[in-house]
């Protein structure tokens, strides 16, 4: 049995989700010979810190109750810095203008040898080079299956399980609040306005929906997976982004009559990386309903390979920094 | 552009060879031979069917190199446009001059709007249409489909396109 000490820096809706799929997979973990033990967890004002391990259910239970992890004043990065630990589960919200605090600390981890599994796009989307260099100079480890689809493969896929072949394009659909609002428009035959409007009632969108329908979103996984299976070193900025802001009922309705549906589709082809509306035929697997996501890659060997899955959610995303954990420390 | 035609010719040896190589010649690009040796004409000569691809401007000078030869064309049936596009534009299409826009495809000389579907839900909206475009193949519809969104730019209306691997697919 190998003995992971893990720290748990944010604890917002993902963070929740990894201390509850951790609590019921426990025994599952031992069994392949993983005890991760969570000495430190910290949300934006608190943390809790443990060397013999963090009660999570306890933890859960004061975020629920209290709105905070514990009672102690230090920072997530100051965890990283100070608590004796292996891994650091980063799970602090997007910042996409420089990356924010969870830039600083997967550098202060990297620094200290630590492995890093993270669902944080911004600082991916935006020093992806820099990140990976500084964490081999270290000997780091840095995994984020859940910055991209969710619960959906994506950078396993194409990079393990596909192995060997050679991957010619990509695109797909990543943002389930645009897929939802698209496909309302032409269930209901209503304006963009509306359908944004039920979308936040259901808390599908955003108070704030400019990150997801302006194609920001969209574009932050698309350069991932894009460096990840290119090998290219783009940023977030190097994508041509249109949202679907603009879209009419009456659009929709016309390319419903011509066979298509008008989805939000992020592509990479010839080193080019794009974010538009674009025309799907009906019958093809890009044309998903709902909040769903889809990913296709352009094989060699293989042909088309398409996935689709939820591309949201805070069990889905923890789903995929379980998996992250697992094929670190597996033997 | 493919173009269909039906010779005829003499029945001595060498002769499709001789017809055959005016095409290469021209810079066509064969796709089908069709030899009918047994289905011999009241002339004596045997009907042969080509189908190619070749540029228009050359096809002028690939008849007549063809007759000199002592090869005679029958008929000729070109088909122009062989890639078929569809788009979607959303803006004040109208007020932004469609004629205009229309004009701008079909003056290219290798792309036709050939058909248009407006919706126009009130005064001041934006109004959205679908276009269909023919052009003589998949590298015009790309080009094309660049020049519309380039029109677009200036009038600022938004073009929806099929997504690449579609594109792709017409290949």
């Amino acid at each position: 049995m190998k003995t992971i000490r893990a720290s748990l820096i944010g604890f917002g809706a993902v963070g929740q989700g990894v201390a509850k799929v951790l609590l019921a997979k426990k025994d599952y973990l031992q069994s392949i010979g993983i005890d991760l033990r969570v000495v430190a967890i910290a949300d934006s004002r608190t943390a809790v810190i443990d060397s013999e391990g963090v009660d999570l259910a306890a933890v859960l239970a004061s975020k629920k109750k209290k709105g905070v992890v514990g009672s102690e004043k230090i920072s997530g990065t100051e965890i990283i810095r100070t608590v004796d630990h292996e891994l650091v589960i980063e799970t602090t919200p997007t910042n996409i203008d420089d990356g924010g605090v969870g830039l600083t600390n997967m550098l202060a981890a990297f620094e200290k040898g630590m492995d890093v599994v993270t669902s944080n796009k911004g600082p991916l989307a935006l020093k992806y080079g820099e990140l990976i260099e500084t964490a081999n100079r270290s000997g780091s480890k840095l995994k984020f299956e859940a910055t991209v689809g969710g619960a959906m493969p994506v950078i396993n896929l194409a990079c393990d399980t596909l192995a060997g072949n050679k991957i010619l394009s990509m695109e797909g659909i990543f943002n389930g609040t645009c897929n939802y609002i698209l496909s309302r428009m032409v269930e209901e035959h209503a304006s963009y306005e509306q359908m944004l409007a039920e979308a936040q009632e259901l808390g599908i969108a955003e108070a704030d929906p400019i990150y997801d329908v302006e194609g920001i979103d969209t574009a932050s996984k698309l350069v991932i997976v894009a460096n990840v299976i290119f090998g290219m070193n783009a940023s977030y900025r190097d994508v041509t982004v249109t949202g679907i802001t603009r879209i009419t009922p009456e659009a929709l309705l016309l390319a419903n009559r011509d066979g298509y549906a008008i989805k939000l589709i992020g592509e990479v082809n010839d080193g080019k990386i794009n974010v538009a509306p674009k025309l799907v035929p009906l019958d093809n697997p890009l044309a998903v309903g709902g909040t769903l996501n889809v990913f296709s890659v352009q094989t060699d060997i293989s042909g088309p390979i398409t996935i689709t899955g939820r591309g949201a959610g805070s069990i889905e995303t923890a789903s995929a920094i379980l998996s992250d954990i697992i094929s670190l420390y597996k033997k | 552009m493919r173009v269909s035609m039906d010779l005829e010719l003499q029945d001595i040896p060498g002769q499709l060879l001789l017809a055959l190589k005016p095409i290469s010649d021209f810079k066509g690009n064969l796709i089908s031979v069709v030899h009918h040796h047994e289905k011999k004409t009241p002339r004596g000569t045997i009907p042969v069917q080509v189908q190619f691809e070749i540029k228009s401007d050359h096809l002028e000078d690939l008849v007549a190199d063809l007759e000199e030869r002592g090869v005679r064309v029958v008929s000729m049936d070109e088909k122009r446009f062989l890639e078929h596009g569809a788009v979607i534009l959303i803006g004040h299409i109208v007020h932004t001059d469609i004629q205009d826009t229309i004009d701008q495809i079909d003056n290219t000389g290798y792309a036709e709007v050939v058909d248009l579907n407006l919706s126009m839900p009130k005064i001041n909206m934006p109004s959205s249409a679908s276009l269909k475009i023919d052009a003589v193949s998949k590298k015009e519809l790309q080009a094309v489909i660049d020049l519309l969104k380039y029109i677009a730019k200036e009038k600022d209306l938004l073009v929806i396109e099929p997504v690449e691997s579609q594109l792709r697919l017409m290949e």
